[in-house]
């Protein structure tokens, strides 16, 4: 039964595992990439099937609702530039503010709209991959959000498609700041494995006065994520290690568990 | 066994892993997300030769974490270590019984993860893990059990329509054949 050919093909499989788990970070990548791109055509066929009923529907959208639209958008379009003067205006005005107190000039983000592909298969992971690469000019560790608040950072960049961690995951920790009179400071890590809406709030002061629903927004500290990106709310807080420290729970403002589209932030 | 049931392995392995990566309803109401690898590889132990298993281990691994945060080849050990045992005792096992392929496949479901997040562990890395892990773990294991037995099904179906099936020789031989007449006494 246990034949010498049973034990080639074992040692085989062994080597192989043994010689992927010891190649270079970079070589990994690229083998990646590789053995990543098979799935490209399945990919493409998705994303096709995925737009099918959304054309389907708007080809037999009436005439009167594709007017209606139109007359609404118009109506935002004319509230966001009269927002766009005004905010001009305000930006005008804090340049001149800095260059006054000789403050250091601020550069505004640029954002890129990407779609949510696909999802960790493992259960002790929390990321997703999204559709823009390294020919769309992402890198790591830029900053991803939606329209809600923070979802992660860059973890991983390939040709066609980047990886990101997102917030509550092992490997994306945000320093952050609550929005309270002390402005009292922390380290988003890693929540619970079941619920993707809540993660925790660590390392905060012992005489953090904490309250329920106070906001939590990037503390612009560790220099990846720009300062003042909204993260979530307190939900509950308490002491740890007999006071050295205090913990909080936080209420995630983005939705992690349906994400489709997000933006990414480019300096 | 022939090259179109590896082959049809294989396919199989590639698409439950591209459902696992893309399909989000089973983390929306379960929890977790279910892996097939396990169930594949309890038929392919029970049906296939060595080379499928191997095959199955190294290339099931390889995709599962490539669309993973998994170190490249982490899953390659476990799934092996699931179709050894079963292979080398596959006489043993009445594998047309579903009540058989079901508890393989809970065992095989609850092993793989397992494995890994032990390898995972051993080598250092921070993952994911609380109270709601076990919940995902008893997830996966049902999920696994439950499918097994539908893999078999539908393998055994496509290989049936598809493949084509090894020729069996009868066993009447001319050579062989009685005589049979009235002799003169």
């Amino acid at each position: 039964m246990f034949k010498q050919k049973n034990y080639l093909v074992l040692g085989a499989v062994v080597f192989v595992a043994i010689v992927l788990l010891s190649l270079p970070t970079s070589a990994t990548a690229r083998l990646k990439l590789a053995v990543g791109s098979w799935f490209l055509p399945l990919f493409g066929l998705t994303g096709a099937a995925q737009q099918l009923p959304a054309d389907l529907a708007d080809s037999v959208l009436p005439r009167r609702e594709l007017l209606k639209q139109i007359d609404n958008l118009r109506r935002e379009n004319q509230q966001l530039r009269s927002q766009s003067v005004q905010n001009t205006a305000i930006a005008r005005e804090n340049v001149q503010l800095r260059t006054l107190f000789n403050w250091q000039k601020t550069v505004p983000w640029k954002l890129k709209l990407a779609k949510v592909v696909m999802r960790d298969p493992a259960n002790w992971w929390r990321t997703v991959q999204i559709d823009l690469g390294s020919r769309d000019g992402m890198r790591e560790n830029l900053p991803v959000i939606t329209d809600d608040g923070l979802v992660g950072r860059v973890s991983s960049v390939s040709l066609t498609r980047s990886q990101v961690a997102l917030v509550g995951d092992p490997n994306c920790r945000v320093s952050a700041l609550v929005e309270n009179a002390a402005r009292d400071m922390g380290v988003l890590i890693a929540g619970g494995a079941l619920d993707t809406s809540l993660v925790e709030l660590t390392y905060l002061a012992s005489s953090a006065n904490l309250k329920p629903g106070q906001n939590v927004i990037t503390s612009g500290l560790g220099g990846v994520f720009p300062k003042g990106i909204p993260i979530g709310q307190i939900v509950d807080a308490r002491s740890i290690e007999y006071g050295l420290y205090t913990d909080a729970r936080v209420k995630l403002n983005a939705n992690l568990g349906s994400l489709e589209q997000v933006w990414v932030l480019f300096p | 066994m022939n090259i179109f049931q590896t082959i049809l392995i294989l396919v199989a392995a590639f698409l439950a892993v591209f459902g696992e990566a893309t399909l989000a309803a089973p983390r929306q109401w379960l929890g977790a997300q279910v892996d097939l690898l396990p169930a594949l590889m309890v038929f392919a132990a029970l049906n296939a030769g060595l080379p499928t298993i191997a095959l199955l281990a190294v290339f099931g691994g390889l995709w599962f974490d490539t669309l993973s945060a998994n170190p490249l080849g982490i899953s390659i050990l476990p799934l092996a270590i699931i179709g050894w045992p079963i292979y080398l005792r596959r006489d043993l096992i009445l594998r047309d019984l579903p009540f058989a392929q079901f508890v393989l496949g809970a065992i095989a479901s609850a092993a793989a993860p397992a494995l890994t997040l032990l390898l995972l562990l051993s080598g250092g890395q921070y993952l994911l893990l609380g109270w709601g892990t076990l919940w995902q773990w008893l997830v996966m294991t049902a999920i696994g059990a439950v499918a097994t037995p539908f893999i078999f099904k539908l393998m055994d179906t496509c290989n049936r329509a598809l493949g084509y099936q090894p020729r069996v020789e009868p066993g009447f031989r001319l050579d062989r054949e009685i005589q049979r007449s009235r002799k003169k006494l």
